[in-house]
């Protein structure tokens, strides 16, 4: 049994058919005029192989421009799995993704550098020095290792989270170019039995990654049935460039057939144009090239339609995950790629804030709500990520878990039949024969049921806004609480043949 | 045999099992017959009245006070509770005039004058019925003579007087006057409630006690 997500009855749009439609026709036409520059050269032979116009550019940098008829990428989206698996260590932790059904998964990520750290020091009032209070004082440093396990550990408890993409780049002096790749894989998969997504950092260590997923999951046969990882690379560089090594990474991550999203993250205002319908006529184009690309390699390599649009804040030209219009470029990807059945990748909950507070709620609640409601299947909602992604904090994305049980229950169905009304009617006839003409006896069947919401979990007892303690308590306790990690033998076998993890990440030997 | 039944009368109490077709707090006890069954079977082997009040009943409610301030109840439980121990309290009433056992006494309760407001008096009412009071509800916009005429006829040992508008409030201050003008301000106690009320205003109006809430009141109750 695959997890549930958030079946979202009625997906929120706002495009209509006809603006879908035409987008797709400007995408297309941006493919043929003015083309993709590719910085790779196995794509443009790939792609020049199958009928796109190609054409060599001078310049420092070896690119090429390359024109991508309509035919291939019509046919490409017809090659793409429609319904894509997403496996894990625990199988029931699996996630079934349909193209043309919106059903939500949660999962965190991405890639911070630095870590916050709270503290709860004590204050006291200068005019009169009885009165205390604890603040909470937030106190960023370098990710470590550590910190990965810690967050893939408690997102393991966090409720909503149905995916891990790791949450903290790890920094730690012993980690290299050369073992990052196998030590944040292992840390991850160790502590978290849900389905694991992450990029590459050196494509050397493809194949030991895959061959620790398989050692994981059971041999190479049982990755293909239950792919616990996958991947996703940003290869394309807006506007309209496919990179060199991300393109490399993409096209074998394709010919290994495992899954992977295919993302593209413009800007609006300046790596693409600030008008919706400009952002969005590139950045389809952008992922479609992607997903041609990948067909062509290897024709039903599962593929998600990964989008990260954004807008520039005008103050910064810096990423603006928190202004209005990011939300509404992320539901228009949501819909064009329902618009060709794939599932999609889609973002949310990235907040410009630096620090959990009001401003990172209001940002991240608003984005988390209408993108959750216009039905991604695989929704990088962003646990914890603050400061436009730069920042991790695992206090934020304990918040987050609970502000995402709320948005899960307001996406219940209603429940309006026949039976449920002749019920009611016999309800209110008698409540309103009694004296006191009050439901209240009529709740009790109801209140442990599940269909009655709870209060906010981190309500203080006073006047006091205890939120951020009391959420810190939680934290604590899913810390305290185990999770089961890679058993022993596996263990043994993974730091046998695999070079470059960690002693100290052994359990087993380091005696931690 | 008396033991058993009276520590099912308690169970009930604490599951808010009525009658024998309520649901209890979870399904442990369903089908099963509720506290006003039971009672009934009681009484009939002629288990003490007295054993049965203080521990099946009192003793279930205890435990069901309990339960809410650990929040494992919530206000609907401790209603349900309340209204099974209210049911039994209505069978036992010419059981113990008979047998001349004492009760805690008579409450009256009532929403003011001009005010329509009941929600809250009426959980108070259910409460404190539980609780082992026999509460007599006036109703809502209560008039000032009914009150008093109430009081003078039937004798409570306490009032409460319900209020949710500043505008109607003062009418608890009217109503206090009038018992004194009649001579009966000695002889009930009057506690007081409602949104638009607070102790200060209770202490200008030389009203005994101001709750909070219902459990405020069976606190105070007891007090006395
Ligand atoms: C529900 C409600 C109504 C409902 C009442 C339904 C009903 N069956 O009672 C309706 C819609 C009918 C209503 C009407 C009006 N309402 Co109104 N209503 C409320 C509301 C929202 C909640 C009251 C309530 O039921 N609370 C839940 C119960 C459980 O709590 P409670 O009543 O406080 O009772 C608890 C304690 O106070 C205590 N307690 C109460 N009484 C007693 C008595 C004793 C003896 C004891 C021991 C304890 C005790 O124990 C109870 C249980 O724990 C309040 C807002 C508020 N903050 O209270 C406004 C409120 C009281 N209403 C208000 C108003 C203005 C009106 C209207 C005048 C509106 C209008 N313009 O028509 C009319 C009143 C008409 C009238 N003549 O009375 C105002 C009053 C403002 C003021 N001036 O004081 C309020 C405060 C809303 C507001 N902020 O504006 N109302």
């Amino acid at each position: 049994m695959p997890r549930k997500g958030i079946l979202v009855d009625r997906p929120f749009e706002r495009l209509t058919r006809e603006q879908a439609e035409l987008i797709h026709q400007a995408s297309m036409q941006i493919l043929t005029d003015p083309g993709l520059i590719s910085f790779n050269r196995e794509a443009v032979d790939i792609l020049h192989s199958h009928g796109a116009a190609v054409e060599s550019i001078a310049g420092d940098h070896q690119s090429w421009q390359v024109k991508i008829p309509e035919q291939l990428v019509l046919k490409a989206l017809d090659t793409a799995p429609k319904t894509v698996k997403l496996g894990a260590r625990n199988p029931d932790n699996a996630l079934i993704m349909h193209g043309d059904e919106p059903r939500v998964y949660l999962i965190t990520g991405s890639e911070t550098n630095i870590w916050l750290d709270v503290d709860f020091p004590t204050y006291v009032n200068k005019a009169d020095p009885t009165k205390e209070i604890r603040v909470p004082e937030f106190k960023p440093r370098r990710g470590t290792i550590d910190d990965l396990c810690q967050s893939a550990h408690v997102c393991e408890h966090l409720e909503m989270v149905d995916g891990y993409i790791r949450t903290v780049n790890i920094q730690d002096r012993d980690i290299t170019e050369e073992n990052k790749d196998v030590n944040k894989f292992f840390a991850s998969l160790n502590n978290n039995t849900k389905h694991f997504m992450s990029g590459l950092t050196s494509l050397k260590q493809l194949d030991n990654v895959v061959r620790m997923a398989e050692l994981i999951a059971g041999g190479k046969k049982a990755l293909e049935d239950n792919p616990i990882i996958s991947f996703i690379t940003c290869l394309v560089k807006s506007p309209l460039q496919f990179v060199d090594d991300t393109t490399e990474t993409f096209i074998e991550v394709c010919r290994r057939g495992l899954p992977i999203v295919v993302s593209s993250s413009p800007q609006a205002g300046t790596t693409a144009p600030i008008k919706e319908a400009g952002i969005m006529a590139q950045i389809n184009a952008e992922v479609l090239a992607g997903i041609t690309l990948g067909q062509l390699v290897k024709p039903g390599t599962p593929v998600l339609y990964g989008s990260v649009p954004v807008r520039a804040r005008m103050d910064t030209l810096g990423d603006s995950y928190g202004s209005v219009e990011t939300s509404q470029y992320n539901i228009d990807c949501v819909q064009m790629a329902r618009f060709y059945r794939i599932p999609n990748y889609s973002t949310s909950g990235v907040c410009d804030s630096k620090i959990p507070g009001q401003q990172s709620s209001i940002e991240r609640l608003f984005s988390d709500m209408v993108v959750t409601m216009s039905g991604p299947q695989y929704l990088h909602c962003a646990f914890g990520l603050l400061d436009c992604n730069s920042v991790f904090c695992l206090l934020q994305a304990v918040l987050d878990d609970t502000h995402f049980k709320m948005i899960e229950f307001f996406l219940r169905q209603p429940r309006v039949d026949q039976p449920e009304l002749e019920a009611m009617l016999k309800q209110i006839r008698d409540v309103v024969a009694t004296s006191q003409k009050l439901y209240i006896g009529h709740i009790r069947p109801v209140l442990r049921s599940g269909e009655i919401s709870g209060v906010y979990p981190f309500e203080g007892s006073g006047e006091a806004d205890d939120v951020f303690e009391l959420a810190h308590e939680r934290m604590k306790e899913l810390l305290a609480r185990p999770v089961e990690h890679i058993d022993r033998e596996t263990t043994a076998r993974i730091f046998e043949e695999i070079p470059g993890i960690l002693p100290r990440l052994n359990i087993y030997e380091s005696g931690s | 045999m008396s033991k058993d039944i009276i520590a099912t009368i308690k169970e009930n109490v604490i599951q808010g099992r009525k009658t024998q077709g309520d649901v209890g707090i979870d399904d442990s006890l369903a089908g099963t017959p509720g506290v006003v069954e039971l009672l009934q079977q009681a009484l009939k082997s002629n288990v003490s009245p007295q054993v049965i009040i203080s521990e099946g009943l009192t003793a279930g409610m205890q435990v069901v006070g309990e339960k809410f301030s650990t929040k494992e109840y919530f206000i609907p439980d401790m209603l349900a509770s309340a209204e099974a121990v209210g049911a039994a309290m209505d069978i036992m009433k010419p059981v113990l005039e008979s047998a001349n056992v004492e009760t805690k006494g008579k409450f009256a309760i009532a929403t003011v004058k001009g005010d329509i407001h009941d929600i809250g008096k009426n959980i108070v009412a259910i409460l404190l019925k539980g609780a082992g009071y026999e509460v007599h509800d006036l109703g809502i916009d209560v008039p000032t003579e009914k009150v008093v005429e109430f009081v003078k006829e039937e004798k409570p040992g306490y009032l409460g007087l319900s209020a949710l508008l500043t505008t109607t409030m003062t009418e608890m201050g009217v109503v206090i006057k009038a018992l004194e003008e009649n001579k009966l301000r000695s002889s009930v106690k009057v506690l007081i409630g409602g949104a638009a009320v607070s102790e200060e205003f209770a202490q200008e109006i030389g009203a005994d006690a101001y709750c909070v809430n219902a459990f405020d009141a069976v606190k105070v109750l007891e007090g006395y």
